[in-house]
């Protein structure tokens, strides 16, 4: 799957550059489904970025495992979801120095999530790459509950929480590493408009 | 810019060089409060010449009754701290800035590491009163060439934190040390000469650093040079300015106004637009790209200068 191009849009949408190399420094990896392919032209470009690396990957339904471990990474594990490595993740960030790099690819959700957790381990902004590879569903936050709803692919759509019907805005929470839903008839109850496929 | 007269209220050498100065209001009125790494700039009246030099503060930032600042004599100097260590004594008004900070902990960072060469070490000296009342984990680098001279040591509280390297001592200090193996979201601030600011960038290049997270001060004196004439666009007059004299102490002098605030090269307040150069600007600031610097549109009078034939400033 190639990189994804998302078209512009309001500014607090994230931007994912893509990965480039910054050679044998210690480095974090961490990416889910299509991701894996960002990672392995990455190490294409470079094969020094697996010198140091900690490479982590959750396959989701895809069979990209034993390419990747195949790049030889310092150490190589794979996980679930996301929630499975979190601990893994988070002890990772606690051990390491600056000078470190994290590498992210796959969906807007990891990359969001993982993100967050590694801004607020002290990593800083500018030792974070981004690459979104895969499905576009976005990780949304209810305005309204706070609950989180995974892989949204529709604007309108229901929160898996409190039930109310949201519009899904381009506002993007750094911190919590989602988008945010507001209630789509607050105004004027229970007039919904058309269901639309979310687009790049 | 808000200035106002303050009393000398102390003086006191720290070591052969280097002289604390004290000042008070006059009224004993509380003084703004700054924060760790903030300036100001003191005038000297010397004889004809108004002179005009930015110090460090190293009282405590949170204390009003009075500003400290410690200053190095350049012998070799433009006579500001010269001027200061000969001719100012205890009961002297002098006109003081209010506080300015070009150099602020970055507040986010869960470590501050300070690094200082020489003289470099003033900034610093407010900011670990500041960190110590955060509480926040710091780690300070002091690098001097000999005991005799490294008058920080008399500015600096005894802790584990802080290391001093005397180079006379063999007691060298190490960068690659120094900034490998800190934990993430440690901050690095270098104050002192050139040479060491671009020791600290190179080390953390070297160990995969984020620039962001490097911060830096050079207090530069305005460099000599060869005089100079300069033509103001909008009266059409001529400006000479002398060897030892900055652009902006010229333009000053002859009575034009022109914004500033650090007189160093690095806030930025007195850009001023070139309308005509037929030679070449010596861009002294940090503050300008290096794209604008070549375009030659753009000078900082406090630091830059210029040779060759004309240059007319939209002034
Ligand atoms: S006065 Fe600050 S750059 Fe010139």
């Amino acid at each position: 799957m190639p990189r994804t191009h998302f078209s512009p849009s309001i500014t607090t949408r994230p931007v994912y550059p893509g990965l480039t190399s910054q050679g044998a420094t210690p480095a974090i990896l961490l990416a889910d489904g299509a991701g894996a392919e960002a990672i392995l032209d990455l190490a294409a470009q470079d094969r020094s970025v697996m010198d140091r690396a900690h490479l982590m990957f959750i396959p989701a339904g895809t069979d990209f495992g034993p390419r990747l471990a195949a790049l030889n990474p310092r150490m190589y594990r794979e996980a679930p979801s996301f929630a499975a490595c979190l601990e893994r993740f988070r002890k990772a960030l606690a051990d390491a120095h600056m000078g470190t790099q994290l590498y992210l690819a796959g969906t807007e959700g990891l990359i969001g999530q993982a993100t967050a957790e590694a801004l607020a381990a002290g990593l800083p902004a500018d030792a974070i790459q981004s690459e979104h590879r895969g499905h576009i569903a976005r990780r949304m936050q209810c305005v309204h509950c706070k609950g989180m709803t995974e892989n949204v692919t529709t604007d309108p759509f229901v929160c898996s929480h409190c039930g109310l019907t949201l519009f899904v805005r381009d506002h993007f929470s750094r911190r919590l590493g989602a988008f945010q839903g507001v209630c789509v008839d607050a105004e004027t109850p229970g007039l919904i408009p058309p269901v639309q496929e979310i687009k790049p | 810019m808000s200035a106002q007269m303050l009393r000398v209220t102390a003086r006191e050498a720290l070591s052969p060089l280097v002289t604390r100065f004290r000042f008070e209001h006059p009224e004993g009125a509380a003084l703004p409060l700054f924060s760790g790494g903030a300036h100001v700039v003191v005038e000297m009246p010397d004889g004809d010449v108004l002179r005009r030099n930015a110090y460090s503060l190293i009282s405590d930032p949170l204390d009003g009754s009075g500003y400290e600042i410690a200053v190095r004599r350049e012998d070799g100097g433009r006579g500001g701290s010269v001027f200061l260590h000969r001719q100012v004594v205890v009961g002297d008004l002098l006109r003081i800035s209010a506080p300015l900070n070009l150099f602020a902990l970055d507040l986010r960072a869960k470590k501050h590491v300070m690094i200082a060469g020489g003289i470099g070490i003033t900034p610093f000296v407010a900011q670990l009163k500041q960190l110590a009342r955060l509480q926040m984990p710091f780690e300070l680098h002091y690098a001097a060439r000999s005991r005799a001279e490294a008058a920080g040591l008399a500015l600096l509280p005894d802790l584990p934190q802080i290391h001093v390297h005397i180079s006379d001592e063999g007691n060298r200090m190490d960068l690659g040390a120094v900034l490998g193996g800190q934990p993430l979201g440690t901050h690095v601030y270098t104050c002192g000469p050139e040479g060491l600011i671009d020791a600290v960038a190179e080390t953390a290049a070297r160990l995969g650093w984020p620039r962001g997270a490097l911060h830096s001060e050079v207090f530069m004196a305005p460099p000599p040079g060869t005089p100079f004439t300069v033509t103001l666009a909008r009266s059409g007059r001529t400006v000479t300015v002398g060897a030892h004299q900055s652009l902006l102490e010229a333009l000053e002098a002859a009575q034009v106004p022109v914004d500033w605030s650090c007189r160093g090269g690095a806030c930025g307040r007195c850009e001023t637009g070139v309308s005509a150069c037929h030679g070449q600007l010596e861009h002294h600031d940090h503050w300008l790209s290096d794209d604008e610097k070549s375009s030659q549109t753009k000078i900082m009078p406090c630091v830059s200068r210029f040779r060759g034939d004309t240059l007319i400033l939209d002034l």
